[in-house]
């Protein structure tokens, strides 16, 4: 069976933060990978320091940044859902998990990445999570594409377990750096204070472009 | 954007009074709030396209600002206002950032209504 990756997350940036390394260790194997992403993140906070975007400027800035992000990782695919920023758990989650069905039936992936309901700690997050299992659900279980889920809430571990893959990204951590460069409004002071906190050798930094961890979802 | 000149947010206020604008006005923390200092409340709210008349509206303080909209049946206002831009479709954006350029609270008035 043709490998094919299906990323589902909600913000233009979840991506870099959470999938860059897997999705540039696939598409360096050749693996094509699409990416849903279900906003222009319209309601971010950061407008770039010194300020560059204001409320109504930002979703058209956050496209772009996406769109380079995307170019940065090499994804195939992009597709942009076009919900609004911090709206999709008010959404129908019956026809939510429609729109993505529709992907999963159109590309057919081998491996869906999305959050892990619950261990989103963003409602966005969590919805997001939540649509993508609701459409897995609704295929035999035998049918369903390996899912690995982010999870990012302080007791994780306590509720899931320990990660069950643990993925050695030290290859395209620089693939990684861009992707998240790309996304300039959002990440421009948190990169500047990595750099420094790299310079001092700060170990927990590292750690972001050397590993990425994904939970199995429980059916 | 550029920090608020209260006298040029004061005319547009003064243009748009007893005429139909649609507002956007929101306040938020940021959803990682709590997750990031568990003893403060993650706090988000926002109304966007509301169809609304105001027959007297100003803006006050030294910096951050606030301003106060009457309309028939009731008030809004927004407190924490720093920057302002009259943009190209004459809509009216003020917002309040930290000092590290993040959006705590964001007035916006429009003629028509702002994208959905």
């Amino acid at each position: 069976m043709n490998e094919h990756v299906l990323v589902v997350l909600p913000h233009p940036d979840d991506e870099s933060f959470g999938v860059a390394g897997l999705i540039a260790l696939k598409r360096k194997a050749g693996v094509p990978v699409t990416y849903a992403c279900g906003t222009l993140g319209e309601m971010g906070r950061n407008m770039g320091s010194p300020l560059f975007a204001n409320r109504e400027t930002l979703p058209l800035i956050r496209k772009r940044e996406l769109q380079d992000a995307c170019k940065a990782m090499d994804v195939t695919d992009l597709r942009m859902l076009g919900m609004r920023d911090k709206t999709l758990e008010f959404e129908d989650i019956d026809l939510f998990a429609d729109r993505i069905e529709s992907i999963i039936q159109e590309v057919k992936p081998t491996l869906i990445v999305t959050f892990y309901p619950d261990h989103g700690v963003h409602p966005d997050h969590d919805a997001t999570g939540r649509a993508v299992i609701h459409a897995l659900k609704r295929m035999p279980a035998e049918e369903r594409p390996e899912t690995y889920c982010l999870a990012i809430t302080k007791n994780r571990e306590n509720v899931l377990g320990a990660p069950d893959i643990i993925l050695d990204i030290r290859e395209v951590a620089e693939t990684k750096m861009e992707a998240l460069k790309a996304h300039r409004s959002q990440t421009e002071g948190l990169i500047r204070q990595m750099e420094e906190n790299f310079k001092k050798g700060v170990p927990q930094v590292m750690n972001w472009f050397e590993t990425e961890t994904y939970w199995h979802y429980q059916w | 954007m550029k920090p608020i000149i209260p006298s040029e947010v004061q005319t547009y206020l003064d243009q748009h009074a007893n005429k139909d604008v649609y507002i956007h006005l929101e306040t938020t923390t940021g959803a990682y709030n709590a997750h990031q200092n568990e003893n403060s409340m993650t706090v988000v709210a926002f109304i966007r396209n509301v169809k609304f008349r105001y027959s007297l509206a100003k803006i006050t303080g030294f910096g951050p600002f606030r301003v106060g909209l009457k309309m028939e049946e009731g008030w809004t206002y927004a407190e924490g206002l720093t920057d302002f831009t009259i943009d190209e479709q004459n809509r009216l954006i003020l917002a309040g950032h930290h000092p590290d350029g993040k959006l705590a609270i964001a007035l916006q008035i429009s003629t028509v209504p702002f994208p959905s």
